[in-house]
């Protein structure tokens, strides 16, 4: 094989896109060059990827990686909605979203409630940062309760947990990670894009310029000194053989529909992602101690997504044509006379 | 001296008294011998107590629109019973509940008073409490038919239709109508006027059927493969008409498997999202709502008109502004949905008038749409929606699908380069690509925000204003590709403009208006933008009215704004908007009003 190249014979500069625009340092940067190494490791095809957002520095970011996909940058926390109609008008598209904090969890929070659970087969990652960036660095509805803004604004209010509440809905997989973890990073966005359904992954994404400050709970010292990681995850392609060294017994393995799989090596704790209520316990205990708590939290990789509730042909809605669609000249015909 | 076969019946019940069905075998019966019915439900927003009145016209011309005049009531709803007579026409026949009192306003010498006791037949004939109600309605039926003339085997047939996959219930339900019947041969002593007698020649190859089911099947042969939507009166029925027909005619027998994704949607903006997202994605998509859900899709709309998306809107108008009559009609939408969301933002609207208008005019919607990149408005309303029309067999569709200006991988192959708003043949019509097309050119990036014709950002100001100005000349492109007025002109000094279901009240209302010695020239919008017909017929008229259901004289406004200025002063403003469908005389009296006050 060509060092140079995918597994489907695409150079890395394939999956880059325009230069960011965001600001120097800014967490989403690192996200997106973690997404392009993701996407290029994976052999994603430009071709089917479709790269959703709605609005914010998050959802700009579609803009930064694979140029030669189609991309949709919609209306503010609409992204959901727009994802499920693209995903049932050709089921073959990869799906991938990216939304913000402010986009998910306050302005858009309805659609992403109910696009959970829908279980769209979609990978749905919210670059969060507490904070909405472009308008300057107000609160955003996942900024932690106590945490200070850059001129004193303390927040009184409950955060709201895009994780916990996705497992509460029904979502299939979620994940949360930090930006600056590749190597964590990287393997859940890869076993995301396997998942078939709604894969949720939560990336704290620190705002350099509004929100890393002494007192935010959402800054780089903040997360160095609170991260709590649940387990080290390595994701194997196909039947690629599993090369990492392991200790018997340390290993949960996720096997997606595709074949494709994921191991989950456990730290400090045991811990078993597709025990939904353990996952709400963890997530709540992590808060109550300050901790930001990573890892793959819930998976459920038997649940039916969407179009196959909605069952939909394989064939994509969108490639059907007149004679698929209409009634024929006789049926039309005794339609009519059922009416008179 | 007899009334033969012209007539209007209304039945005022309790709601969820289960009076429909009696109502609409009642019209289709009279349908089946011969003669043009017209039945008009006003109904309340509510589930059960109400009052709610359904109204069947009968006329030889065949008119469509509602009557003011009730010639036959029957009184089953002792709340509104003392409102209800006093509607009655003098010479009327008023057939009610026996023990009902008849005092006060209920007490008239120009009426034909008929007493059954409608509670104590049922009660008589049915142990069953529930199904007693259903019963006493059919008795109504019977009691009908037997003073009006209403052949048992056309009662019978129509039973059959409406009981499709309830035969025992044919049964049942002839039971009661015969027992009305019986009770008014042996009881009542004929002594009105009224008479329904079988023709031919009115009704051939017609058929009954509403609105919303016709936009329905339009959507079906329109090649519409995702549907989402939000539950609201009046536009409900038309998604789950297309959900039934979906089940029925694309749902593989083996498999299971439907050639449609049809979403109930957390709300309306969701279901419009949804209908973007499939669109952009290559599939034709649509969504149904009434007013206010149209508030709520504002936003997406702006989206799909300035990133140049297709879509289908159905806006089966109800009575606002606010949650108003959400059971009552008006066209109060008009100037709204024309230029639904901020800035700048045009859109095509597509006015049916008639139920072969609803399906016909709902395919080239999606032709529109697709051919246009943009949000194509189809403004119905719970008239035209809900309530059944004469109408002929909708037509088989002749002609393919029109996608558009759509680049695929060898056209891209082709093409040494594109651009997505780039305006190549000058018709401000830009090509597009669908996620999906395996050439490296295909891809774009799809934004709300600014852009140049290569649908990368921009915040250049040559750059904005061009890209405005292109669709601008998109807009225009489109008074000839939408659906062109219909126009009888014969030379008359006055003309009448209307639009949607105002329609048979100005074909009644003409008739009238002949009658009273003013002939008249009649153009009947069926899309915006205008045509250039529009500006044509407005030169060549005098005066010119322009008659609609809304407060405000919305479309009037618009040809004022969009007309050559020195036409302004030629048009006249006709208006009718309580919420219950227009009839002749609103058009007939305002307009000969103006006409001797202002003119003559």
């Amino acid at each position: 094989m060509n060092a140079n190249v995918n597994a489907i014979g695409l150079s890395r500069d394939v999956y880059k896109g325009a230069a960011t625009t965001l600001c120097a340092g800014c967490g989403h940067n690192s996200i997106t060059n973690n997404l392009i190494k993701a996407l290029y490791d994976y052999g994603v095809d430009p071709y089917k990827l479709a790269k959703m957002s709605g609005i914010g520095c998050s959802s700009k970011t579609p803009a930064y990686f694979v140029d030669r996909a189609h991309g949709f940058n919609g209306v503010h926390g609409r992204m959901p909605s727009l994802a499920t109609g693209a995903k049932l008008a050709n089921r073959e598209l990869m799906v991938l979203g990216i939304s913000g904090d402010g986009d998910t969890a306050s302005i858009g929070l309805g659609q992403y409630c109910h696009m959970m659970r829908r279980n769209v087969d979609c990978t749905y990652i919210i670059e969060d940062n507490g904070c909405y960036g472009l308008t300057k660095g107000q609160f955003s509805a996942t900024a932690d309760r106590g945490s200070v803004l850059k001129k004193g604004q303390v927040n009184e209010f409950e955060t709201i947990d895009v994780c916990g509440l996705a497992v509460e809905l029904g979502a299939t997989f979620v994940a949360r990670s930090f930006s600056g973890d590749g190597k964590q990073l990287i393997p859940l966005l890869q076993a995301a894009f396997s998942h078939k359904g709604i894969a949720v992954l939560d990336v704290i994404s620190p705002c350099v310029t509004f929100n890393d400050h002494e007192g935010s709970t959402k800054s780089y010292n903040y997360i160095k000194e609170h991260h709590a990681v649940l387990h080290t995850a390595d994701f194997i392609m196909g039947s690629a053989e599993i090369t990492v060294d392991y200790e018997p017994g340390t290993c949960t393995e996720i096997e997606f529909d595709n074949g494709n799989r994921v191991l989950l090596r456990k730290l400090e704790h045991e811990y078993d992602p597709t025990n939904r209520i353990e996952a709400l316990r963890t997530m709540h205990e992590a808060r109550d101690r300050g901790e930001l708590v990573t890892g793959l939290l819930y998976v459920d990789t038997h649940a039916r997504d969407l179009c196959d509730r909605e069952r939909l042909p394989q064939t994509p809605l969108a490639h059907l044509r007149e004679d698929d669609l209409r009634l024929s000249r006789e049926q039309w015909s005794s339609l009519m006379e059922s009416f008179a | 001296m007899s009334t033969v076969n012209d007539l209007t019946i209304r039945a005022a019940t309790v709601n969820g008294s289960g009076s429909q069905s009696a109502n609409l075998v009642l019209t289709n019966a009279i349908f089946r011998m011969g003669i043009p019915v017209a039945p008009k439900n006003v109904f309340p927003s509510n589930i059960e107590g109400l009052p709610t009145w359904f109204d069947v016209r009968v006329s030889p011309q065949g008119y469509q629109c509602r009557s003011r005049e009730i010639d036959v009531l029957i009184a089953l709803n002792p709340m509104t019973w003392h409102d209800d007579v006093p509607a009655v026409k003098t010479g009327g026949v008023v057939i009610y509940e026996e023990s009902y009192a008849r005092n006060g306003s209920t007490q008239r010498d120009d009426v034909t008073y008929y007493a059954v006791p409608f509670a104590k037949l049922a009660k008589e004939h049915v142990a069953d409490g529930a199904l007693r109600k259903y019963f006493t309605n059919m008795i109504y039926v019977g009691v009908l038919a037997h003073l009006l003339g209403v052949e048992s085997a056309a009662l019978e047939a129509a039973l059959r239709a409406q009981f499709k996959r309830k035969p025992k219930a044919v049964d049942t339900n002839m039971d009661a109508i015969r027992l009305g019947m019986e009770y008014a041969a042996s009881n009542l002593q004929k002594t009105d006027s009224y008479t329904l007698e079988r023709i031919s020649g009115k009704t051939d190859d017609l058929l009954l059927m509403d609105g919303n089911s016709a936009a329905a099947l339009g959507c079906v042969m329109g090649g519409c493969t995702v549907a989402a939507w939000y539950p609201i009166t009046p536009s409900s029925s038309l998604c789950e008409s297309f959900i039934a027909y979906c089940d029925r005619f694309r749902t593989d027998a083996e498999t299971g498997e439907r050639k449609a994704a049809i979403l109930q949607a957390e709300d309306e903006l969701a279901a419009i999202g949804m209908v973007f997202g499939a669109t952009w994605a290559g599939a034709r998509a649509m969504t149904s709502t009434s007013g206010p859900g149209l508030s709520l899709m504002a936003e997406f709309a702006g989206l799909g008109y300035y990133a140049e998306l297709p879509g289908v809107i159905f806006d089966v108008q109800r009575a606002g502004p606010s949650t108003g009559l959400p059971t009552r009609t008006l066209q109060a939408d008009l100037a709204f949905a024309y230029a639904l969301s901020h800035g700048d933002t045009k859109h095509i609207v597509i006015l049916p008038a008639t139920v072969a208008e609803a399906y016909e005019l709902t395919m080239q919607a999606f032709d529109l749409s697709d051919r246009f990149q943009t949000p194509v408005f189809v403004l119905s309303d719970l008239d035209l929606g809900m309530n059944l029309w004469m109408t002929h067999p909708l037509a088989y569709p002749e002609k393919p699908f029109d996608r558009g200006k759509v680049l695929d991988a060898a056209a891209l192959a082709a093409a040494e380069s594109w651009g997505r708003y780039r305006d190549v043949e000058g018709d401000g019509i830009p090509y597009r690509t669908l996620p999906g097309t395996e050439h490296p050119l295909a891809g774009y990036f799809t934004r709300g925000s600014g852009h140049d014709e290569n649908a990368k950002y921009s915040e250049n100001p040559d750059v904005f204003r061009d890209n405005l100005d292109r669709l601008a000349r998109k807009h225009d492109t489109a008074r000839t590709f939408v659906p062109q007025p219909v126009v009888e002109d014969a030379g008359h000094r006055v003309g009448i403009i209307a639009y949607g279901t105002t329609h048979h009240a100005v074909v009644e209302g003409r008739d009238r208006l002949r009658d009273a010695g003013l002939e008249t020239d009649y153009l009947r919008i069926r899309a915006l933008p205008l045509t250039a017909d529009v500006t044509a017929f407005v030169e060549r008229h005098e005066r010119v009215y322009v008659i609609e259901q809304n407060r405000d004289g919305q479309l009037h406004g618009i040809l004022r704004a969009e007309l050559p200025a020195e036409l302004a002063g030629k048009l006249h403003s006709i208006r009718h908007y309580n919420g219950v469908p227009i009839d002749a005389g609103a058009v007939v009296e305002p307009l000969l009003s103006a006409e001797e006050t202002l003119f003559v």
